[in-house]
């Protein structure tokens, strides 16, 4: 049983990994100000990415060629919400749809129909001496792809970066008041594109993850609503970088379930855990909003006058 | 003062974008243009049966969920969950349909179609009510229920609206009772088209001629002047025009299970819910327009079909196209707001 559980957790963290990366990702753009829906197209063209550069120049070069292609759908999304200055939702959500289609456009060209046979080199998991053996949590955390290790570094990194830093202190403020970050000497288009461009290469890095350290593969539209996911994670994670590694395990775990109950043989719709998340999130929104969690400036365009 | 303007600029720009990008994933994929092209053409209106079963039976889902995106816009609501808005719609619609299949078809459609516009009412309530009561960014609330809209089909059509044979993943099909009539014998265009027509008829008028529809379109415009100068309930407009928008869509999706699929199962919307804003943006929110980028998406989305299925060409170029589209717009929102101050 406790095998089975140690499994279980596994399994969890190892789901739960590009959801946070990208989660960290949209963290960053949110406390910025910016809702990016074009994540999921980030991820997306990061997973054609990480196919395209891991057979072309091994594991290394897919991760790389990931995460530009993230920030190139980042970068379509700051040039028209900051430079012609349209809707931040609609844009990303133009994104989001034109990487699904290029992507599944250009497997098709490149691989032909024939490509769901093709597989990359992938990064196998690598147990961290001492700390793997730890009963039961050792072998959830410890025995992973390095990308998790990785994770786990730029979570603690990204707080210090949010909470104890001059740049992470103008990167909220543009988020709480554009205005008064402005009068402060920020430049709160600077602040946005630069908080895109890192969610663009997270979400890329997301995407990578999924071919490089999960499935072997790519296949269309394989981001499945990942981007969306991590929106619902920052959300539900109440904009703080801990909370948003709680809430990616929440959702790793939950879509974890269904295997467990197929394997006990429990006849419980799986469906239900699968969608438990994101009624949560819905709850965790209606909770916090009056307390004002979200940055202030969340959604809003930034003033002609202060940018 | 009469100078050069800009909107033609990015009006031909982004065609000729259109036009560029297609014609290279088309070479990439070492397709012939003329060959894809051709097939496209003959897909979409090549004869009366790609009118009448392909491009019209397209374009009755894009009608009705365009004009529900275009209504919530036109109020200011960014619903961008007309897609989970169908699916609800769609599922009531089959559970009602079953229920009442054997009853005369003069009672049971109207029931089976009021359903499904209720339910896709109740899927936007929610997100209205946690907007109005709690300040919920309709965006994220909508992105969420959209997924929950398909959990909830995934798990019916495995549970209790599963085919009695417990094999596959979908309903048992309609009964000719709750099935909307074809418009012509012999064709796929059903009575769901009609309707989709009508209504966007009626939302123009409702719209332009009513005093409700000039408050929906007064809050769109600017919540403090629509409060301030006109005394107007802002939260209370956008949330009726939030459900009503949700209404629409839910239709929607009772005139697919009614007039197209007869079944319901997973995957039965290929996004509806997203190319409606595609829709929607293009026509610049206005109803009559919808009617016409209703028809073109409905002509580009059965061509590309037919292209995959003729020239071998991934029918998902349509969605670059209208994703191409949708950044045209938005160009084009900033030209012309330019060009007014």
């Amino acid at each position: 049983m406790t095998d089975a559980f140690g499994e279980f957790l596994q399994a969890s963290v190892r789901t739960a990994t590009p959801l946070a990366l990208a989660a960290y990702g949209e963290l960053v753009a949110e406390r910025a100000g910016i809702i990016n829906l074009g994540l999921e197209g980030a991820i997306i063209a990061g997973a054609l990415g990480a196919l395209v550069g891991a057979g072309a120049g091994g594991v290394g070069t897919g991760f790389a060629v990931a995460i530009l292609a993230g920030c190139a759908t980042a970068v379509v999304v700051a040039l028209v919400v900051l430079w012609l200055r349209a809707d931040a939702i609609i844009a990303g959500t133009a994104v989001t749809m034109l990487a699904l289609g290029l992507t599944g456009t250009l497997y098709r060209t490149i691989y032909g129909t024939q490509g769901a046979a093709l597989s990359v080199p992938t990064v196998a998991p690598h147990a961290l001496p001492l700390l793997s053996g730890i009963p039961l949590l050792g072998r959830a955390l410890f025995v992973q792809p390095v990308i998790t290790y990785v994770l786990y570094g730029l979570a603690v990194a990204l707080w210090w970066w949010m909470t104890r830093t001059h740049a992470g202190l103008a990167l909220r403020a543009t988020g709480e008041r554009p205005a008064a970050a402005f009068a402060a000497g920020i430049s709160p288009v600077r602040m946005q594109a630069l908080a895109l461009l890192f969610g663009g290469a997270m979400g890329g890095l997301a995407g990578g993850v999924l071919v490089l350290a999960q499935v072997g593969t790519f296949a269309e539209g394989m981001s499945a609503g990942r981007g969306f996911i991590a929106i619902a994670i920052v959300v539900l994670g109440r904009w703080s970088p801990l909370g948003v590694a709680a809430a990616a395990l929440l959702f790793g775990g939950a879509s974890q379930l269904q295997y467990v109950f197929q394997s006990l043989g429990w006849p419980v719709p799986y469906q239900l855990f699968l969608a438990l998340p994101y009624v949560l999130t819905l709850l965790a929104l209606a909770g916090t909003q009056r307390r004002a969690v979200a940055p202030a400036w969340l959604g809003r365009a930034l003033e002609d006058d202060a940018r | 003062m009469r100078r050069p303007d800009a909107r033609w600029a990015i009006s031909a720009a982004t065609v000729l974008v259109i036009v560029l990008a297609v014609m290279a994933l088309l070479l990439a994929g070492g397709h012939g243009i003329s060959g894809s092209l051709a097939a496209m053409w003959n897909g979409a209106f090549g004869s009366t049966y790609a009118v009448l079963s392909a491009t019209l039976v397209r374009a009755t889902p894009l009608l009705f969920v365009g004009l529900a995106v275009g209504l919530a816009f036109r109020a200011g609501v960014l619903n961008i969950g007309a897609e989970g808005q169908l699916l609800a719609g769609a599922t009531m619609a089959m559970t009602i349909g079953l229920l009442v299949g054997g009853l005369s078809r003069t009672l049971a459609l109207p029931l089976v179609l009021i359903a499904g516009a209720g339910a896709g009412a109740a899927w936007a309530g929610v997100a209205a009510w946690l907007k109005q009561r709690f300040g919920v960014l309709e965006v994220i609330s909508t992105l969420m229920l959209n997924f929950v809209a398909n959990y909830i089909i995934s798990w019916a059509v495995r549970g209790p609206l599963q085919e009695p044979t417990h094999v596959y993943p979908q309903t048992v099909e309609l009964s000719d009772a709750v099935r909307l009539p074809t418009l012509i014998a012999g064709q796929r265009l059903h009575l769901g088209f009609v309707l989709a027509l009508a209504l966007a008829l009626a939302l123009w008028w409702f719209l332009t001629r009513t005093a409700a529809g000039f408050r929906v379109r007064a809050v769109g415009a600017s919540v403090d002047a629509a409060r301030s100068a006109g005394g107007i309930d802002a939260a209370h407009t956008a949330a009726l025009a939030f459900i009503a928008s949700g209404a629409l869509a839910g239709l929607g999706g009772a005139s697919e299970v009614t007039g197209v699929t007869f079944a319901l199962y997973e995957g039965i919307s290929p996004g509806y819910g997203y190319s409606a804003i595609a829709v929607a943006l293009l026509a610049r929110l206005h109803p009559l327009a919808i009617i016409g980028t209703a028809l073109l998406f409905g002509a580009l989305e059965a061509g590309a079909a037919a292209m995959q299925r003729d020239a071998n060409v991934p029918s998902v170029i349509a969605v670059v196209i209208e994703a191409l589209v949708v950044l045209g717009v938005l160009a084009l929102d900033r030209a012309r707001s330019r060009r007014m101050s």
